[in-house]
């Protein structure tokens, strides 16, 4: 089985944070202590359009969900996706349909076969990792929290005062 | 290349090297001022930019300032550093290495339950064990960490922690992580291990399946006898959802239904140490303090080398000494834990030992009384070499009985060796050798 590493690439993780606009998120709880409710709030603070995926609400987070992927009428970036791992296969393949250009299987979200199918469309892969951490980590302000993000750098970040 | 792109070349794909991260992780130059040095941030609380952020960050749903009891950017970088280090997923800093274990242990427990540890643990330790156990109904057991089958033979249905010491105060006892760490785990339960002796230089507890690490920041990482102050650190991968630790993995009642493992994964056990247990025991390390601690880790290799090359002059010097009984210190061939050392500390086994003396008490306070360079206190991980006799201070009040169960004799001196010149430190022990022989 395919080990979820080869999907944690760092340098797809931060391009696909820096490049990506519309994010839809597949199974996005309404119910505000849920991971996937924390997640969205984040990602839609730190201004990236999220669409929620969900057929059982009409809104979240402020935002019109909609029953499937397949049914959201405009293009996303990125297919994140908070679903159990066989629910997988057939999302990657509405993302793959929809003209997505990532996957993105949040923590515990492992499935080879669905990575596989996205991959093979040329869609970008991230598996098993959170995108509010991974933005938290490399753009954001985790650190402020005593959290190891692994950055190490010399340089000034530019953009205050 | 745009500037803000600059410098992330490199950032996941390089494995940086500890010296590396010992000098820079946790702080990036001051985006507002450029200052290089970490600010100290002294300040209790933080403007909020909208009602909107103060309301997202008090509901953990963004990582922001609020308030310094509960989290500082100059401890940030402390507790960030310190981690990196051990290789663990996140830090939370304490105003004293007590806090600290106090607070790791609050943060998973509950009455009723049980903790089995080491019973060579450094005497604060163990009285405050046996100080939480009697408040919070616990049950605590100690066992010989040198035998793994006693930690086995001592767990119970409510078992829920493991914890010893990787280099034991005084004893020595060098603790085979690893095999406590499977017996823990076969129970589900982490293993716990205040690494303070062996600093994540020398020994990095969790990449041998420890959970969470604890430190004195008071010793080696402040390193100059300036500061007190403590820090946890953990792994991220113990499951505390496996149904032994509802009080982690449940909605918190302490959080308004938050369910930390849940929703914050792998950072959800620290996430529930600082957001409650920092919260409401209280005890937040100060910003100034963090500062001295981040200037102790960019040294911390160069000086535990050193504290290690001389600690190896001293044990030498001393067990070549006619009035010396026995030197514990694990890093001589001669130790029992020679092996241990070679497996779990293989850049040293630090310089704090004991060591004892032919004659009893009263040779104790005479080879102190003859000693002029090493400074007579009690506290050990300093630039300066430091020397106590347990049994007429520390352990003043226990009886000759009482201290044997203890490990420690009438005649057993501490060390606490430093980086000052060996032959230095040498001399002026042969000093005390010579007061203390009758
Ligand atoms: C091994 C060990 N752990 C913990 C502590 C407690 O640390 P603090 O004095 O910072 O509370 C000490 C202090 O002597 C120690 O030696």
């Amino acid at each position: 089985m395919t080990s979820p590493v080869r999907y944690q690439d760092p340098r797809v993780i931060l391009a696909t944070l820096r490049s990506a606009r519309t994010v839809a998120i597949v199974g996005l709880s309404k119910d505000p202590l849920r991971p996937s409710n924390f997640i969205g709030f984040y990602l839609k603070r730190h201004g990236y359009t999220i669409v929620p995926v969900n057929p059982r609400e009409t809104e979240i987070l402020g935002e019109r969900a909609y029953p499937s992927l397949t049914a959201i009428p405009f293009l996303v970036d990125v297919v994140d996706v908070f679903r159990r791992p066989d629910a997988v296969p057939d999302i990657a393949r509405d993302a793959v349909a929809s003209g997505a250009k990532a996957l993105w299987l949040q923590f515990g979200v492992i499935s080879p076969d669905g990575a596989k199918i996205a991959e093979d469309a040329g869609l970008d892969v991230v598996m098993d990792r959170c995108m509010k951490v991974e933005h938290a980590r490399h753009l954001g302000r985790m650190h402020w929290l005593g959290f190891n993000t692994g950055r190490i750098t010399a340089v000034r970040e530019r953009g205050l005062g | 290349m745009s500037q803000d792109q600059r410098g992330s070349g490199e950032q996941g794909t390089r494995e940086f090297g500890f010296d590396t991260r010992a000098i820079h992780a946790g702080q990036r130059p001051d985006p507002y001022t450029g200052a290089r040095a970490t600010p100290i941030f002294q300040t209790t609380s933080y403007v909020f930019e909208d009602p909107e952020s103060a309301a997202a960050y008090f509901n953990l749903q963004e990582y922001g300032n609020t308030y310094t009891r509960i989290m500082n950017p100059t401890t940030a970088v402390f507790e960030e550093r310190v981690a990196s280090l051990e290789g663990a997923a996140g830090g939370v800093a304490f105003a004293s290495g007590l806090a600290a274990q106090a607070a790791a242990l609050f943060t998973m427990l509950t009455p009723g339950d049980h903790v089995v540890a080491s019973s060579a643990l450094y005497g604060g330790t163990v009285t405050q064990l046996k100080h939480l156990a009697r408040k919070l109904s616990l049950d605590v057991t100690f066992v010989d960490p040198d035998d793994l089958s006693s930690w086995r033979a001592a767990l119970r249905p409510n078992t829920k922690v493991l914890y010893g010491e990787t280099i034991g105060n005084p004893g020595g006892n060098v603790l085979d992580i690893e095999g406590v760490a499977e017996i823990a785990h076969g129970h589900g339960a982490p293993l716990m291990v205040d690494s303070t002796f062996a600093t994540p230089y020398l020994c990095r507890p969790i990449e041998h399946g420890a959970d969470i690490v604890v430190h004195s920041a008071t010793k080696f990482i402040g390193g100059h006898g300036t500061s007190i102050g403590g820090v946890v650190v953990e792994a991220g991968t113990f499951n505390w959802s496996n149904g032994r630790f509802p009080v982690v993995a449940d909605p918190s009642p302490a959080y308004h239904g938050l369910a930390f493992h849940e929703t914050f994964g792998m950072y959800g056990y620290l996430m529930k140490l600082r957001a409650e247990s920092l919260r409401d025991l209280g005890g937040a390390l100060s910003p100034f303090n963090s500062f001295l601690f981040l200037l102790g880790l960019e040294t911390l290799p160069l000086r535990m080398a050193r504290h290690v090359e001389n600690a190896v002059g001293v044990a030498r010097f001393l067990e070549g000494h006619a009035a010396v009984a026995a030197v514990r210190y694990p890093g001589l061939d001669s130790s029992p834990y020679r092996d241990l050392v070679k497996r779990y500390l293989p850049h040293g086994a630090g310089s704090i030992f004991v060591f004892d003396l032919k004659g009893g008490r009263d040779a104790g306070q005479r080879f102190i009384s003859g000693l002029e360079l090493w400074s007579h206190l009690a506290n050990v991980g300093d630039a300066k070499s430091l020397v106590i006799h347990p049994a007429s201070t520390t352990h003043r009040q226990l009886n000759d009985a009482e201290l044997a169960a203890a490990g420690v004799g009438p005649g057993t001196i501490r060390l606490s060796v430093g980086l000052e010149t060996l032959d230095d430190l040498t001399a002026d022990l042969a000093r005390g050798l010579a007061a203390a022989t009758p």
